[in-house]
């Protein structure tokens, strides 16, 4: 009978509109902003610098536990060329202890950013990684949307509170790699002692190997 | 030359055809709502009828080829999910494969599995959202569009869960995929998977009987299979004219061999026949799913001969293609041993499958010409790269 599949096909749509007012997980719309959905672990928009540190404490000088060294591999492989890093002329510890050079600049323009998480993966050092905020708009486009390394540095508490899973994982493999570092020291220390308490004379300095790049 | 060698744009030429009837020339787009995005088509009418039809495009060129070439292997990752927009895991997979052929990198069984997963899930939201917007086309303002969008929402979910973002999922790797699945995601695409199948259902009640989608799409736009063999055709284009031609089926890349799956094939090679073949094709893709979550090996994701930084393959030539869901998506590179690909190509299918269009338009109306261009399947990010 003609016309028999487009009644068919409103029966379809029928019951999808009566269905929609009886069925729960069809009822999807969510009351923005008022209401959230809950966030996804694995989300990502924009990167963040994480420092070891108080959260949101005022006067805290962020600078202290910033994981980043200034390495300036992610500025290389960034694939939009969103980041500006100037490596500092002076050195601070970094959490193990072993004087490095910090960015005395770290500016992400995030109105170029694409968001992909390559300078995330390419870091050796943990100490990029991706933020969840996305209620970002600004008046002012150009200086609004450049982030200094103030405004990216964020403390790990943060980064646990939005990825629980990673950064566990993350504290992790820093823990592991400060306690070699600590019985790396431990041993140097204790063979420079040995060297000064023993009566002959001290053998010539032997270089100590270099400290291989944790996951390359 | 002159300053003002501008080049200025004639007004639309009335020419006087064969029977002495005035041709009337319209561009359509690259604005109108039919075209998918900036894509332009000129026409040549006859009354209602196409004598000509010129495809324009060019206008989303984002010279993706040359700056891959300047970036390092790496980089070029997520640009790849900027070209076919829709289905950036297939994308991400066609590179991979091709950068693994030049490394000679082995990818663990259970990343195999993953990049299947996630690749026919693609292919179901694609086709999904292909048949939406064809119907949008048709005139069925909403409602099939909308059914196929609340599907690929739950897809796109889960994706957000696997990769952290719904679109540009930058997920695979050289050698594996990035990230391990989250605890409990492959329960969620069990339930959704389990699913699709009421909603393919749902649509054929809706579209397959549907006197006037049948007036419509049977018997316009018919597509000859040697012609479509001969222009490079592939994907479901080529299928519907009934050319047994799946490179699933015909390179068993990935774990493709180890699953029971057929192929549908059209016989008109109308408009019609591609609709069908869609949803015949989210059938065999649930199908896939089903046998590949049922075992899931386990084991590493990423083969650890990999890298992530200093990554240089050997000087040599690869061309790794996959079926993706708009047809054959392959990426030709040439190394010289260095961290960047000396050439990078893409073998786009929305492009290729474009090149047909005059040809499936000529002497019919000019709807008819929104609905065939819309049966095409194209995405303009990856017609225009």
């Amino acid at each position: 009978m003609l016309g028999e599949g487009i009644l068919k096909g409103l029966g379809e749509t029928a019951k999808n509109f009566v269905g929609s007012f009886v069925s729960k997980d069809r009822l999807t719309t969510v009351q923005y902003p008022e209401e959230r959905i809950a966030p996804i672990e694995n989300t990502r928009d924009f990167p963040f610098l994480v420092y070891d540190g108080p959260d949101d404490a005022d006067g805290y000088d962020k600078l202290a536990g910033l994981r980043c060294v200034a390495c300036q591999i992610c500025e290389k492989e960034c694939p939009p060329k969103c980041i500006y890093i100037v490596k500092s002329t002076d050195k601070k510890p970094d959490f193990v202890g072993k004087p490095q050079i910090y960015p005395a600049r770290f500016d992400i323009d995030i109105s170029v950013c694409m968001s992909c998480q390559i300078c995330v993966e390419v870091c050796p050092f943990e100490a990029i990684k991706m933020d969840t905020e996305f209620e970002l708009s600004t008046t002012d486009r150009f200086g609004g949307l450049l982030f200094d390394r103030d405004h990216l540095s964020r403390s790990n508490q943060h980064y646990h509170k939005i990825h629980p899973t990673e950064a566990t994982e993350v504290d992790a493999r820093l823990a592991e790699e400060k306690i070699k570092a600590d019985a790396k020291a431990k041993a140097a220390a204790a063979a420079a002692a040995a060297k000064a308490a023993s009566p002959v004379a001290a053998p010539p300095a032997v270089k100590p190997a270099p400290v291989k790049e944790p996951g390359a | 030359m002159s300053a003002t060698a501008f080049k200025t744009y004639p007004p639309p030429v009335m020419e006087v055809s064969e029977e002495g009837d005035e041709l009337l020339e319209v561009a359509m787009g690259p604005h109108h709502p039919s075209t998918h995005g900036v894509f332009r088509m000129d026409v040549a009418l006859d009354g209602e009828r196409v004598v000509r039809l010129k495809p324009v495009f060019g206008y989303l060129h984002r010279n993706h080829e040359k700056i891959a070439e300047k970036a390092s292997y790496l980089a070029a990752m997520p640009y790849t999910d900027r070209l076919d927009y829709f289905c950036s895991l297939t994308n991400n997979w066609a590179y991979a494969l091709a950068v693994e052929k030049l490394a000679g990198l082995e990818v663990p069984e259970r990343a195999e599995y993953i990049r299947v997963i996630t690749a026919e899930l693609t292919r179901i939201q694609n086709h999904a959202s292909a048949i939406g917007f064809l119907m949008q086309e048709m005139g069925a303002s909403g409602t099939p569009l909308m059914y196929a969008f609340r599907e690929r929402e739950k897809i796109l979910d889960l994706f957000e869960e696997l990769t952290g973002s719904r679109m540009m999922c930058n997920y695979m790797r050289f050698g594996g995929c990035r990230v391990e699945l989250p605890s409990g995601w492959l329960e969620k695409v069990k339930t959704v998977v389990e699913g699709l199948p009421s909603f393919i259902d749902e649509t054929e009640a809706l579209l397959t009987g549907n006197e006037i989608l049948m007036a419509r799409s049977q018997g316009v736009g018919i597509l000859k299979p040697d012609l479509a063999v001969n222009a490079g055709v592939t994907g479901v284009m080529l299928r519907s004219t009934g050319v047994n031609y799946d490179i699933r089926k015909v390179d068993h890349y990935g774990v493709y061999d180890r699953f029971k799956f057929r192929v549908p094939l059209g016989d008109h090679g109308d408009i019609y026949d591609r609709y069908m073949l869609r949803v015949l094709e989210m059938r065999e893709s649930v199908e896939i799913l089903k046998q590949a979550l049922k075992d899931v090996p386990g084991g590493p994701i990423m083969d650890p001969k990999s890298k992530i930084r200093g990554f240089r393959p050997k000087p040599g030539e690869a061309y790794g293609r996959i079926e993706a869901p708009k047809g054959e998506l392959g990426f030709y590179l040439i190394s010289d041993g260095s961290g960047n690909p000396y050439r990078y190509r893409v073998r786009p299918p929305s492009l290729i499958n474009l090149t047909i269009l005059e040809d499936m338009c000529l002497g019919r109306n000019v709807a008819d010409v929104v609905l065939i261009f819309g049966s095409v399947d194209i995405v303009l990010g990856e017609v225009d790269r």
